[in-house]
């Protein structure tokens, strides 16, 4: 802003297309350095986590030869910021190298493990629309009754719970006693491998297939997890509508429009509610990156294959390969989601311009 | 709130009364949160009753597996599918595991006069998954490959003194025949029971060198791929989700009765019991005591125990003032709760067993001469003259092993010994551990092939205690321990012939150890697999091997 | 008569310092403050869920304070004969653990760790970020620019991966753990140490401090931090749930407090092995965590109401 500003451009035609430009180009550079600097400090950390990745690869039993020849053909030997050099050039080539604790390319792990999570955070946060955002407007509109007051605590035990213990108790109420869900996993076990992985997504890839009863299962054992997932996005959701709503609803023109005779319904609707929209956007955003970078431990109680526990263990066992591109997927993700909803913002929101 | 109160005055309920209210009040409780977004996306439910004939569903921690190349592979679950994929020369059998090993792909095997060549003729007829004959030329390479590799399990096998310079004299197949020189002469027992171990697994040389790059001898594409000639081949490996197996229906031995295996990730016991218990899974591996209990309830469900080769130990690092003293070592002996652990958290699933030797091993011995004995400690380490002080103990996150340290620290806390716990993930507490930066170490040790040499060359055998040396695969290395005439004792068992006298050996060494050492083994480990009733003739390994899938019936 | 006489006096203390309270126009600096503080009391004390939230947690530092004299046992004594009991055993309100440790002590010395890590926490997460952003929005320019991407970067971390990450580099234990989370949990407050520091910033009361030729650091420390205030604490006490949450998580995957150290989540990690026979060891200090962190969540919620200009409704 400030460079465009200071030296006034020749034409009003270069002018518009210059700013549109270097707008864009500000946009995508500052994603650059946020994905490097991700990178170097989870290059960092696992350069300094005292957990020797040569075990990873040759066990605990190796001979010193073994344990040797591993280390140099990790470059391990070299300087740190020659190995994060090295690293980057890959990352930039599109390679995320090698597992070191099963020796697979760490981008088809990605690819794998990714589509699980991306379901589950979809479908919660989907969860988390349909109820919150209703919750939310009641809430607000309602302010101070009854229907508040329990809306504020839905909300509130929503914040409050362990997730962990919840799937846990979950599980044992709502599969091992009542049995009215699938149990852990994202189908049977016996349907594992049936369908023909498309997206990787199994409810998209069973309906695509046509396998009917392999898509109800699958919807059978994504349930519990999304409606717990859910009711974190819905907690978020719901409290920031009713926020959002509160202020519209005292803002003047809610008044003015009150005055003028406008029915209640279209006061809130139309007016109240088509001014959020944009803001609610961009919570809706965050919370779906939340969920998507946040499923760890539901993903550990419900053995969920997602991207979540992938990077967990992969840490755990000093596999940094796979934390780094797993760490800057998310990231990625995070960082373009915000993005996204800063544009939405500055498109659809008069004043931001 | 009010509802937790009723539940806790009534609370002189037997288990299945208790369950059910447990059922009411968490429904209840949770019905605001869960249930109603839950109620809505409910089309269909009901889990399916009971997993299809042909099929076997196996629950299991498969975390571990890093490939599923034999001459790599050297994790508990990756010997586990390795073992139904590949045949070897000489194997053990499920039906009579304490038989030690018997033909498999060889068919006979003659050893020279002199001890050190073993000559294998092969079986005639078997086929790899491929299709292609079962060769000597495949047995050839496929034991050069794992020299020539010089991953980690090949120690296996070059302890021998195969090299990747003398494996073209060391190691040779003419016609049927695959002949094996040793570089001195060693039991001919010893020999054979190594080749039961993955390593000696026999791959298919042309599968495999037709999927070679850049001469890594097909390392990279049997990772996730196999080529063998066993009850199964492996159809798809997820790492930390799941491992398919297809039936080899022309295996030698007759096609197996389960047509699919399917070995899925299942993290935690409590939900294995519940896969379990719904009849989604159809054996469970990972129950911990309190699931087995609570199993053994269901009349659809039974255990089956088999006692595997795993022991349970606490190591003194001899680097510590205090804990190089031999009385102190002596002391800790009888600050541990042997008896009362086994009986509480660990019970059905641990024995008490004192020596390095897992039961069943040749030379194995059951003297226990060691029990909680508070007192005595207390006037041994007086006898030592220490005074109180301080220890570290690095336990990686395990519950089990979590419990038996805090056991040790209330024990040792009574004698003026402070244990400070360090809990660690495995690889972390490992990476110190073989640094020699643990005070005090609880963990466990699997031996690698079914010889008492196993143990004993790790346990009692260190002969270069220097730092320098990096012996970091030794655990009285580990230890900073020199085991002195134990070591000279442990290489003359290994090359002793006669099994009576290698027994013998074997005892005297474990006796002297028991005394002198600092380790103090505690338990070896039972393994509790929860099943369905309907499954039978499904054998775990024992101590000696892993689980054999191809002869369960359903 | 002494003591009629007392209560008399103290009863019109109580309206005189009302009235003192409530007086229109304050006669000291100290009574305005004062006076604020009341009406904001008395606002506060009208949301009867926030009061809840503050009654709780009032209790469970007491619970803390007190928890030598509170609790039946020894919370580290063990008995491997009498593991598991159920609740209501006799002399276990709660039942045992799998060692045999009275549950009812062992989560009423948790509530020590789980004060110490928030308390812990709120000191140090709040003050990073108030450096970061005060710094970065006053100065502006390069250091703005600097200051605000790394803010970017760590929020563009997955939070618990990155508290994972930084207890697996420096090692289980309580301090490590709330380095970790203080670690994850910066960023938020920069961000609105910042937004606040712009407007500020060029506010007339700055100009004239800086004419009287106040340096950066003196005008930030002493003009800006106090404006700001306000609104972290809001944000602080919202976020104390999430902190104990991410305590217990790290504690539930086995890298927090050392053991035999009762903090909650690790006795849930502990608990969820018998979640199927034995519920109550897991669900127990489960329920511990949920309460206090909804307190906080209800209290953080109230306070919000009261001091967020934005959600007042008028």
């Amino acid at each position: 802003m400030t460079t465009a500003a200071g030296k006034p451009p020749p034409t009003e035609y270069r002018s518009g297309w210059t700013r549109g430009s270097i707008k864009l180009a500000r946009v995508i550079g500052s994603v650059l350095v946020t994905m490097l600097g991700l990178l170097f400090i989870t290059f960092i950390i696992g350069r300094v986590m005292p957990i020797d990745p040569v075990i990873s690869v040759v066990g605990e039993r190796a001979t010193k030869e073994v344990y040797d020849a591993a280390y140099q053909e990790m470059g391990l030997d070299k300087p740190v910021l020659v190995q994060f050099f090295y690293y980057l050039s890959d990352v930039v080539r599109g390679d995320f190298g090698t597992s070191y604790l099963n020796g697979r390319p760490v981008a088809d792990e990605i690819r794998r493990v990714f589509p699980a999570t991306l379901e589950l955070a979809t479908i919660g946060t989907l969860i988390g629309i349909i109820f919150g955002v209703p919750l939310g407007m009641i809430a607000a509109v309602k302010r101070d009754s009854w229907i508040d007051q329990v809306a504020r605590v839905v909300a509130l035990v929503g914040y409050s719970m362990p997730i962990f213990w919840l799937g846990l108790v979950g599980l044992l109420v709502f599969y091992g006693i009542l049995g009215w869900v699938g149990g852990p996993g994202r189908v049977g076990i016996f349907y594992v491998d049936i369908v023909p992985p498309v997206t990787g997504m199994i409810l998209i890839d069973s309906a695509l297939d046509g396998q009917w009863e392999i898509f109800w299962d699958a919807v059978s054992h994504i349930v519990l997890p999304a409606s717990i997932l859910g009711y974190y996005s819905l907690a978020y959701i719901s409290r920031m509508t009713r926020s959002f709503m509160l202020e519209q609803l005292n803002a003047e023109y809610v008044t003015t429009a009150r005055v003028k005779g406008l029915s209640e319904w279209t006061v809130i609707w139309r007016h109240a509610f088509g001014n959020i929209k944009v803001q609610l956007i961009t919570v809706i955003a965050l919370s779906y990156a939340g969920l998507l970078e946040g499923s760890v431990l539901t993903e550990i109680i419900f053995s969920w294959p997602g991207i979540g526990s992938y990077i967990t263990t992969a840490l755990l066992s000093a596999d940094m390969n796979a934390v780094l591109g797993g760490t800057v997927v998310v990231g990625l993700v995070f960082v373009c989601l915000n993005v996204l909803s800063d544009l939405l913002y500055s498109f659809f929101d008069p004043r931001a311009k | 709130m009010r509802r937790f109160k009723f539940v806790a005055s009534k609370f002189a309920l037997t288990n299945p009364q208790r369950r059910k209210i447990f059922g009411k009040i968490t429904t209840g409780a949770l019905a605001t949160c869960v249930a109603a977004p839950l109620l809505l996306a409910l089309p269909t439910q009901q889990a399916i009753g009971a997993t299809p004939s042909n099929m076997l569903v196996v629950a299991q921690r498969i975390d571990d597996i890093t490939t599923l190349d034999p001459a790599q592979s050297f994790e508990f679950s990756g010997s586990d599918v390795i073992r139904n994929v590949y045949g070897k020369l000489v194997n053990s059998n499920p039906a009579d595991l304490n038989a030690g090993y018997e033909a498999d792909l060889a068919e006979s095997w003659e050893v020279s006069e002199d001890g050190k060549t073993i000559t294998f003729t092969m079986r005639d007829g078997v086929t790899f998954h491929s299709g292609n004959p079962v060769t000597a030329e495949d047995a050839e390479f496929s034991l050069r490959r794992a020299i020539t590799l010089e991953k980690t399990p090949s120690f296996i096998l070059t302890q021998f003194g195969f090299t990747k310079d003398n494996i073209e004299e060391t190691i040779k197949a003419e016609g049927n025949k695959l002949s094996i020189t040793t570089d001195q002469k060693y039991a001919t027992s010893f020999v054979l029971n190594c080749l039961t171990a993955a390593i000696g697994s026999i791959v298919d040389k042309k599968t495999v060198m037709a999927n070679e790059v850049d001469g890594d001898l097909g390392n990279g594409w049997l990772l996730d791929n196999t080529a063998g000639s066993g009850a199964y081949k492996v159809v798809s490996w997820k790492p930390v989700e799941s491992v398919t197996l297809q039936a080899n229906d022309d295996f030698y031995k007759g096609a197996p009765a389960m047509k699919r295996v399917i070995i899925r990730h299942v993290q935690e016991s409590a939900t294995q019991r519940l896969l379990l218990e719904k009849g989604d899974i159809d054996v469970a591996r990972d129950l911990n005591p309190e699931d087995v209990a609570g199993a053994r309830e269901n009349d659809n469900i039974k255990i089956h125990d088999e006692l595997r080769g795993r022991l349970m130990y606490v190591s003194m690092n001899q680097k510590h003032p205090q804990l190089s003293n031999p009385k102190v070592r002596e002391a800790i002996k009888y600050l541990i709760d042997y008896q009362g652990m086994q009986d509480s958290f660990l019970k059905g699933q641990y024995t008490i067993h004192q020596n390095f030797l897992p039961r069943t091993y040749l030379g194995a011995i059951d003297d226990q001469p060691y029990s909680l004995n508070i007192e005595k400690a207390r006037a041994l380490l007086e006898e030592a003259g220490v005074g109180e002080f301080e220890i570290e103990a690095g336990v990686r996150e395990a519950q089990d092993r979590i419990e038996i340290a805090q056991t040790l620290q209330n024990a040792m806390a009574q004698v003026g010994i402070t244990m400070k716990i360090t809990v660690g993930t495995a690889k972390q507490i490992l990476t110190r551990y073989r640094a020699r930066e643990l005070d005090f170490y609880v963990g466990a040790w699997g031996p690698d092939y079914p010889d008492p040499q196993t143990n004993a060359g790790t346990f009692a055998y260190n002969p270069d205690n220097s730092d320098e040396a990096k012996a970091t695969g030794l655990l009285a290395y580990r230890n900073a321990w020199d085991p002195g005439a134990l070591g000279a004792q442990t290489e003359a068992a290994v090359i002793e012939p006669d099994v009576d006298k290698r027994r013998a050996m074997y005892e005297a060494i474990q006796r002297e150890f028991l005394k002198t050492s600092p380790f103090a083994i505690m338990f070896q480990k039972i393994e509790q697999a929860g099943m369905q009733k309907s499954v039978s003739n499904l054998v775990l390994g024992g101590a000696i091997t892993a689980v054999s899938y191809w002869p369960v019936t359903k | 008569m002494n003591n009629s006489n007392a209560s008399a006096s103290g009863a019109s203390t109580i309206t005189g310092l009302r009235a003192w309270l409530n007086a229109e126009v304050p006669g000291s600096r100290w009574q305005a403050r004062a006076s604020a503080w009341y009406h904001g009391w008395l606002e506060f004390k009208s949301n009867r869920l926030a009061l809840l939230g503050l009654l709780i947690l009032i209790a469970l530092v007491l619970i803390a304070i007190f928890a030598p004299l509170l609790s039946p046992h020894d919370p580290y004594t063990q008995n491997l004969s009498n593991r598991l009991l159920p609740m209501g055993s006799e002399g276990h309100l709660l039942g045992t653990d799998s060692l045999g440790r009275d549950l009812l002590s062992r989560m009423i010395y948790g509530a020590r760790i789980t004060l110490y890590i928030v308390a812990l926490v709120a000191l140090i997460a709040p003050v990073a970020g108030l450096l970061v952003g005060t710094v970065a929005g006053y100065l502006g320019g390069w250091t703005d620019t600097v200051l605000m991407r790394l803010t970017d970067i760590f929020l563009a971390f997955p939070r618990l991966v990155l508290a994972l990450a930084f207890v697996a580099a420096l090692g289980a234990g309580i301090e490590n753990a709330v380095l970790a989370i203080a670690l994850t949990a910066w960023p938020p407050y920069a961000r609105i140490a910042r937004a606040e520091t712009l407007t500020i910033r060029s506010s007339d009361y700055i100009s004239a401090v800086k004419l009287q030729g106040a340096g950066a650091f003196r005008i930030i420390v002493k003009h800006i931090w106090p404006l700001c205030i306000a609104s972290l604490i809001v944000r602080i006490t919202l976020d104390m749930a999430g902190i104990i949450l991410a305590a217990a998580g790290l504690g539930f995957l086995g890298l927090g407090a050392r053991p035999p150290s009762p903090e909650w989540g690790a006795m849930i990690a502990d608990g969820r092995r018998f979640i199927l026979d034995h519920w109550w060891v897991a669900t127990m200090p489960g329920l511990a965590i949920f309460t206090v962190s909804l307190a906080f969540n209800l209290l953080g919620d109230g306070l919000r109401d009261l001091l967020d200009p934005k959600s007042q409704g008028k």
